[in-house]
């Protein structure tokens, strides 16, 4: 799997405002990525629940609201925390930041 | 049956009876109480004072409690005196109670040193319901105050004071805070906690007088400075009111001394609860006082064998974002060791004191989220020694403390009553317990200090089948506060950004649920002068336009009163091309909708439009619906689309705690449907009816009339009064037509329309500040707030596709 993973820059830190999220298009894939104020998390942009985009969710400690109908992702895991004894998860990203750039790989 | 008094209608008297009630029954019951009140919750007075609780919702046993229970009660009656041969209690009216066996509940009363000037007007104590009351009738914003005592009470009298609005400092005898609860490190933090809330700490200062004719005006202390002041609260300490125990003869020291069984010298004269000393301790806390209640009601009802040794002390200080927990013994010193934790940038300190691998006291400050994990360590004695890595911090991917699956049946979850988790759950499924205050009712649990309600919550979730949360008043979780409360806390903080509230009366950090109230509140608050954030708007409102289920965005230009022009029309149709927009529609509020835009194209629509925003997909102004009026209607009495497009001009852009929707018809016929709107206008033969509260959706309500008057200026003043009055009082998320009914026609009327006239210029003139600072949200479409605002982020460098 390694082999199919690079680090991509993606952009300066300050395209994602503190406690907000972007979409960012790699490839064909979309996924989003969070200000969390002292590190930036990166989930695949599709709510598990009707694909509604989680990055324009609000951030709610470690978790995003998926703007759609509520649902409630945790950006360190990707697992569903609202509705409850869900197993749904979406997928997560490594993030790190090198010369104020945010980098993600994928 | 024997004749049993109890002295004292307070917590510990009411709670020992309540025990008492559990055993066959014994006594003819008449309890003396010289408050005028049943028995509330004194923990909760802070709550009280800081707005929030209102006073009756502390009532620990309402009167039918008593009646049920076929107990006497006498409120207002305070006894005096006891012959302990004769066997009667006198009271101050003159009665005289005569009784086989008196219980003695008399608690403490407030210290009040010896301070010169201390009778004076504006000094309180802060110990019973009717000090609160009195303080609350003072405490108004700008009143300085002053708190002397920086112990627990003092400061949970200060932050309400605060929260009132009063200007407010703390004087404290000792040179730290909380001295008998924490160290000197602890204290440090907390007063820094203290002082980044805006309270004011002196320590080390010794009150000398407190000045003023017959009001306080000033406190002076004895170094010879001085402070100013307009309401002194004394919080002193407490004293336990043994006066009675003397005079029945009853061996007393510092309180009425009780045995391991709370026997007292005479056979027949029992204590309980502050008033007694136990091992030579006088306890100040309810967890103590509950259980020796437990203890003596088995004693006074022939079943004596239970014992009481004494209870670890524990402390918990109730200020919303200041987290203080205090328990056992926890000075160092030869024998025991310190583990300790402090992180001076994030507030947090901590300090557990071991003696032989054991916990034998603990310190919490800034983060008190592990107390209850400490508490049952305490309580139990568990040896830690295995432990020993993660005493401060649980086991990663385990909160042991707040874990309700992982707490043990026997684990306390109310420390203050003493109630198991096996007890709840055993309450829940026999007694078929679903709500909070059925489980309150039921087992006492979270009748103390509060602080497990939250726990109580998590069981009832996990275990009750339908478990209903009561209704729900705080604004969420995250900032427990009403939302009125809130209001006037942000206010008179002159809190101005979301994470500010958050930070200091939440979680620090927030919700869907709270973030965008909070946003609404700051910006009515202070009129548009707050500092926007746009990470706590729904995405709405970060971009203007309303998400649909795919993702995509729909967009509704401004139509004011429903009256377009062929050229708006054309660039509307040419824009739904070049977008190649999915649907265009027609609206129900006389408007057009484009369905379907992307993010992305937002800013381009919107210039290519050059229509300002319909602020269609936000909680503020829609529209105003108008009927054509005296303009072409042969029926029309009254211009109602001029009155209609200028109504919409001063109201938009604003935003309000839900969606208001707005009509405007000329005449009673009502095409346009003014009376099932938010506020409408209704024509008639010379003048308005301004009616509000309508509604037409989910509930439909027929408006209620506000006013009727002649001219059409003064029907726009009607509607812009009872527009503010709304945005001002109105709960986020509360159309207008719940609010009409919450605050009745009548209070609306007299506080808007009716209400004296430097009041509705007030009103009329925040609403045009509000106005001022507003603009046309789609403005943004040329001038970003950040570059990204519309636009996903794409790699740097070109990617290659490695799956090739």
């Amino acid at each position: 799997m390694s082999d199919n993973k690079r680090w991509v820059r993606i952009a300066s830190c300050d395209a994602v405002p503190p406690r907000e999220g972007r979409a960012a298009m790699i490839d064909q894939r979309e996924i989003a990525i969070f200000n969390l104020g002292d590190r930036f998390l990166a989930v695949d942009n599709r709510c598990p629940h009707q694909g509604g985009p989680l990055c324009d969710g609000i951030v709610a400690g470690g978790s995003v609201v998926c703007p759609l109908h509520a649902w409630k992702v945790n950006l360190e895991t990707g697992e569903v925390s609202r509705p409850a004894n869900h197993n749904d998860c979406v997928r997560t990203y490594a993030t790190r930041v090198e010369g104020g750039v945010i980098s993600i790989e994928a | 049956m024997k004749k049993l008094v109890v002295v004292g209608n307070g917590m510990a008297g009411v709670g020992c009876v309540e025990q008492i009630l559990r055993h066959a029954p014994a006594f003819d019951i008449t309890i003396l109480g010289e408050e005028t009140h049943v028995n509330y919750n004194r923990i909760l007075l802070s709550s009280v004072l800081a707005g929030e609780k209102p006073a009756d919702e502390i009532t620990l046993n309402p009167l039918e409690w008593y009646w049920r229970n076929k107990i006497r009660l006498r409120v207002g009656a305070r006894a005096v005196d006891v012959d302990a041969d004769l066997k009667v209690v006198m009271t101050e009216d003159g009665e005289v109670t005569s009784f086989d066996t008196l219980l003695l509940a008399t608690g403490s009363s407030a210290l009040m040193p010896p301070i010169e000037g201390i009778e004076k007007d504006g000094v309180f104590a802060f110990r019973t319901l009717d000090d609160t009351r009195a303080l609350l009738e003072r405490a108004k914003p700008g009143v300085k105050a002053v708190v002397i005592g920086g112990g627990l009470l003092g400061l949970e009298a200060a932050r309400g004071l605060q929260v009132q609005g009063c200007d407010v400092t703390v004087v404290h005898l000792m040179d730290s805070l909380m001295e008998r609860q924490l160290d000197t490190l602890g204290s440090f933090y907390l007063r820094a906690k203290m002082e980044s809330l805006g309270i004011r700490v002196l320590l080390a200062h010794s009150t000398k007088k407190i000045l003023g004719e017959k009001k306080v005006q000033a406190v002076a202390f004895v170094d010879g400075t001085r402070v100013d002041a307009d309401l002194v609260v004394v919080a002193a300490g407490i004293r336990p009111n043994t006066d009675l125990a003397r005079r029945a003869g009853l061996l007393v020291n510092r309180g009425i001394v009780v045995n391991d069984y709370m026997e007292t010298s005479h056979p027949d004269i029992f204590a309980v609860g502050e008033c007694v000393e136990h091992n030579g301790i006088c306890y100040g806390l309810v967890a103590p006082l509950i259980e020796q209640g437990k203890v003596l009601a088995a004693t006074m009802t022939g079943n004596k064998g239970p014992t009481y040794t004494g209870t670890v002390q524990a402390a918990k200080l109730k200020i919303m974002g200041v987290d203080v927990f205090s328990a056992g013994a926890w000075t160092d010193g030869a024998g025991v060791e310190a583990v300790r934790f402090e992180d001076p940038a994030l507030g947090i300190y901590k300090k557990l004191v071991l003696r032989d691998g054991r916990l034998a006291g603990v310190i919490l400050v800034g983060d008190t989220s592990d107390s209850h994990r400490y508490m049952d360590w305490l309580r139990s004695q568990a040896d830690l020694t295995g432990q020993r890595r993660h005493l401060l911090f649980p086991p990663a991917g385990e909160d042991a403390g707040l874990d309700i699956a992982q707490m043990s049946e026997n684990a306390t979850i109310c420390g203050c009553v003493g109630v198991t988790k096996g007890a709840i759950i055993s309450a829940i499924h026999d007694r078929g317990i679903n709500t909070l205050s059925q489980l309150k009712e039921a087992t006492r649990a979270g009748t103390g200090c509060g602080s497990c309600t939250s726990l109580c919550q998590d069981v009832l979730r996990a275990v009750a089948p339908d478990f209903q949360e009561d209704g729900r008043r705080v604004l969420c979780g995250c900032v427990p506060f009403a939302q009125d409360n809130l209001r006037e806390i942000l206010r008179s903080q002159r809190l101005k950004s979301v994470q500010d509230v958050l930070d200091i009366y939440g979680n620090g950090e927030g919700c869907e649920i709270c973030k965008p109230a909070l946003s609404y509140m700051l910006d009515m608050l202070w009129c548009g002068d707050h500092d926007e954030d746009r990470s706590a708007r729904f995405i709405n409102d970060r971009v203007h336009a309303n998400i649909q289920k795919d993702g995509t965005f729909s967009v509704i230009p401004r139509i004011r009163g429903g009256v377009t022009t062929p050229a708006e029309l054309r660039r509307i149709a040419d824009v739904a091309e070049k977008y190649q927009v999915p649907m265009v529609k027609i609206t129900g509020s006389q408007r057009i909708d484009l369905l379907g835009v992307r993010k992305e194209d937002l800013p381009k629509v919107w210039a290519d439009l050059g229509m300002p925003s319909g602020q269609a997909y936000t909680k503020g102004v829609r529209m105003v619906k108008t009927c054509v009026g005296t303009e072409f209607c042969r029926f029309g009495t009254q211009d109602s689309t001029s009155a209609g497009i200028e109504m919409e001009r001063r109201f938009e852009n604003l935003f309000t705690p839900h969606k208001v929707k707005m009509a405007a018809v000329g005449c009673p016929r009502n095409c346009a449907e003014a009376t099932v709107k938010d506020i409408g206008l209704v024509g008639q033969e010379g003048g308005w009816q301004v009616v509000v509260g309508g509604a037409a959706g989910k509930s439909v309500r027929r408006a209620d009339l506000l006013i009727t008057v002649e001219t059409t200026e003064s029907a726009l003043e009607a509607a812009e009064l009872f527009f503010q009055y709304y945005r001002e009082h109105g709960n986020y998320l509360e159309r207008t037509y719940d609010f009409v009914e919450r605050i009745g026609i009548d209070k609306v009327r007299k506080d808007t329309v009716y209400a004296p006239e430097p009041a509705r210029l007030a009103l009329l003139d925040r609403l045009r500040k509000s106005k001022n600072a507003s603009y046309d949200a789609w403005q943004e479409g040329r001038s970003p707030v950040n570059r990204t605002q519309f636009i996903p982020l794409h790699p740097i460098e070109p990617v290659q596709d490695l799956t090739a």
